[in-house]
């Protein structure tokens, strides 16, 4: 009937609230977006063509994506594992109760903790000279022997794992919250052991957000630019650092190139997005 | 007190001090349907834990078919559960939950189809197999949850609270359901609640508690008409309680308000002890038919509750609750009217004041 709907006027009113998103989203996100889109077609000497994204199968950017991808899937695949190990101790582990808090209150910390400070921090503590270094060697461990180096793949890795793993600690602990107790009960009730339970009910319901966090960490190190660049100096070839060296560099200068790559990992970026809200759904469904 | 199918002797539970259940001896026979009834926090639910496992008693014994299962682990124990949340696995479907049981079991595919296309038509949801939990009712999300519980064929089925979480009108069919399939497959069967209706209407037996103590244990007839406590008293049905004066206690009478009301039997405090006299509201009567008691007050309230209305007669400092049955013919009284109530002496009883 007429009278169950709203008036035009309500509905409005309750679009205008959201109206700061909208500017806010177009002005930095969907304005930016749609120049990255439109300048990757550009030429050097100026005029619009493809090439930009036929070179985004050379050697030099397939590299680039490759290491990429390298790195942002160990760090997801590790910062997952030991996140959710973390997060699964202080919410069902029987740890002291203080720790949980403790832990979460670190992790939105570390997780923020990125960029310069970031690489700076490790290069104090785990560079050539830095404190933990030093201390190995007082036990006559010397790092660098062993091969280790801060500023090579693994080196890199661990620095992202700063971030990685606090972050998957708070993105997976509500989920593992949202495992009910009852459940846990009902099929020891029918006969399962903890072990059963774990394969057929807590992992299967749990997957969905272990999975869609872990997108979401592969998508954090596939973006990062900042740390990578204050550590290596750009000498290691990532993604984000291609991009920077074709637009601002001096050498390997080819602003269309580097939008074109830009644009590649917009691509890989909102498709990451896209697959986690998938599965973010699903979990909602299930330990909402 | 070692001939039950199910026997609690002596038990006890504290948590961290705090005393739960205390001195709880219980036998259950097979095939019988008991209810635990008392309010939140009386310690019914603990007791029903420390019977499927789940909590272990600080003290005392539970043996399940002549078998000491006091520490036995609930997965060892051969118990079907019906939770008040349901607990269905969502990443399961209805069948999946059904036969998870007999999956962890390790019973074969095809046994286990059967058994799941068995329990579906028991539930009267046989095409309901491939649905997911979060697409099924609150009503049939229970009644999948009772499938589940049966599916491994347990030899004592527990329920608690499992209707608390549904609307007034499924909770009334779904209890008749429970009920037909417990007299179905004679099933011994534990039901917590807290609604009175709930256990008088499913139980051969009720256990009424309170503060982790049994109050009284009985038949439905013997809780709601003879209550042993008069804690009993007014948590099962709606009671009148009137402070009187033991008038004579031979031959049984009372004084209230300088009036003699009598009671159906001697009563056993001196002359001149205070007590409480009580008597359901169905027993008394608008007008002077109803028995040879006879009181007088002014209509307090009127509320018509469908099938039944119930009058709130005021005495003076007490009142006095009545239903009458309703019918159309049937003339309402008003409020502010002055009525004579009658009741039998054998509709009474008297208890110590407190």
């Amino acid at each position: 009937m007429g009278g169950a709907q709203r008036p035009p006027q309500r509905r409005l009113g309750q679009w205008f609230g959201v109206l700061p998103f909208f500017v806010f989203s177009s002005l930095f996100l969907i304005g930016p977006t749609l120049i990255l889109a439109y300048r990757s077609f550009e030429a050097p000497q100026g005029g619009l063509t493809l090439d930009n994204y036929r070179q985004l199968t050379s050697e030099l950017v397939l590299n680039a994506y490759g290491m990429s991808v390298r790195i942002s899937l160990t760090t997801a695949l590790v910062g997952g594992l030991f996140g959710f190990l973390l997060a699964w101790a202080v919410s069902m582990g029987g740890l002291p109760r203080p720790f949980r808090s403790i832990t979460t209150t670190f992790s939105g910390v570390a997780s923020n903790f990125a960029g310069v400070p970031l690489a700076a921090a490790f290069i104090f503590t785990l560079g050539r000279i830095g404190l933990v270094t030093a201390l190995f060697k007082v036990f006559g461990i010397d790092l660098y022997e062993t091969g280790f180096s801060l500023y090579s793949f693994l080196g890199l890795s661990l620095v992202y794992l700063y971030f990685q793993i606090p972050l998957m600690v708070l993105v997976v602990l509500p989920a593992l919250d949202g495992l009910k107790r009852d459940w846990r009960e009902a099929a020891e009730n029918l006969g399962a052991t903890p072990g059963q339970y774990w394969r057929y009910v807590a992992l299967p319901v749990l997957l969905p957000s272990i999975l869609g966090t872990m997108i979401l960490l592969f998508g954090n190190s596939f973006g990062a630019h900042a740390t990578a660049y204050a550590l290596t100096g750009g000498l290691f070839t990532l993604g984000t650092l291609l991009i920077g060296q074709q637009i601002s560099g001096d050498v390997l200068h080819n602003p269309g190139l580097g939008y074109a790559v830009a644009m590649g990992m917009v691509m890989i970026m909102a498709l990451s997005i896209l697959i986690y809200s998938l599965l973010q759904r699903r979990s909602e469904r299930w330990l909402g | 007190m070692s001939g039950g199918f199910l026997t609690l002797e002596g038990v006890r539970k504290e948590f961290k001090g705090k005393l739960a259940v205390d001195r709880f001896d219980l036998e259950v026979a097979p095939g019988e349907f008991v209810s635990f009834l008392g309010p939140s926090g009386c310690g019914k639910t603990t007791t029903l834990r420390m019977v499927a496992g789940f909590e272990h008693p600080s003290a005392g014994t539970v043996r399940l078919a002549g078998k000491d299962v006091t520490f036995a682990k609930p997965n060892e124990r051969n118990i079907g559960m019906v939770f008040q949340s349901y607990a269905l696995f969502p990443n399961m479907t209805v069948a999946g939950n059904i036969g998870f049981g007999l999956r962890v079991r390790k019973e074969s595919a095809a046994a286990r189809e059967r058994r799941v296309a068995e329990l579906l038509e028991l539930i009267h949801l046989p095409d309901k197999g491939k649905s997911y939990p979060y697409e099924l009712s609150g009503g049939q999300q229970q009644r999948v949850a009772l499938a589940r519980a049966l599916a491994i064929r347990p030899q004592l089925l527990l329920l608690d609270e499992p209707l608390s979480a549904l609307d007034a009108k499924i909770r009334v069919e779904l209890r008749s359901e429970i009920r037909r399939i417990q007299r179905e497959l004679g099933i011994t069967t534990i039901y917590v609640t807290h609604d009175q209706e709930e256990a008088l209407s499913l139980s051969d037996r009720i256990v009424v508690m309170s503060a982790g103590q049994m109050e009284q244990v009985g038949t439905p007839f013997e809780i709601y008409n003879f209550p042993k406590t008069s804690f009993v008293a007014a948590f099962v049905g709606t009671l009148n309680q009137l402070h009187c004066t033991v008038a004579d206690a031979g031959s049984g009478a009372v004084a209230f308000n300088g009036q003699t009301i009598r009671v159906g039997s001697p009563i056993q405090f001196a002359k001149g002890t205070r007590v409480l006299m009580m008597l359901r509201p169905e027993e008394l009567h608008l007008g002077e038919e109803g028995g040879d008691n006879r009181l007088s007050g002014k209509v307090d309230t009127v509320t018509f509750l469908g099938g039944v209305v119930r009058v709130r007669v005021g005495l003076g400092d007490s009142n006095l609750t009545l239903d009458i049955l309703n019918e159309r013919t049937l003339r309402l009284p008003t409020v502010g009217e002055q009525q004579t109530l009658s009741f039998p002496p054998h509709a009474c009883w008297v208890m110590a004041e407190n």
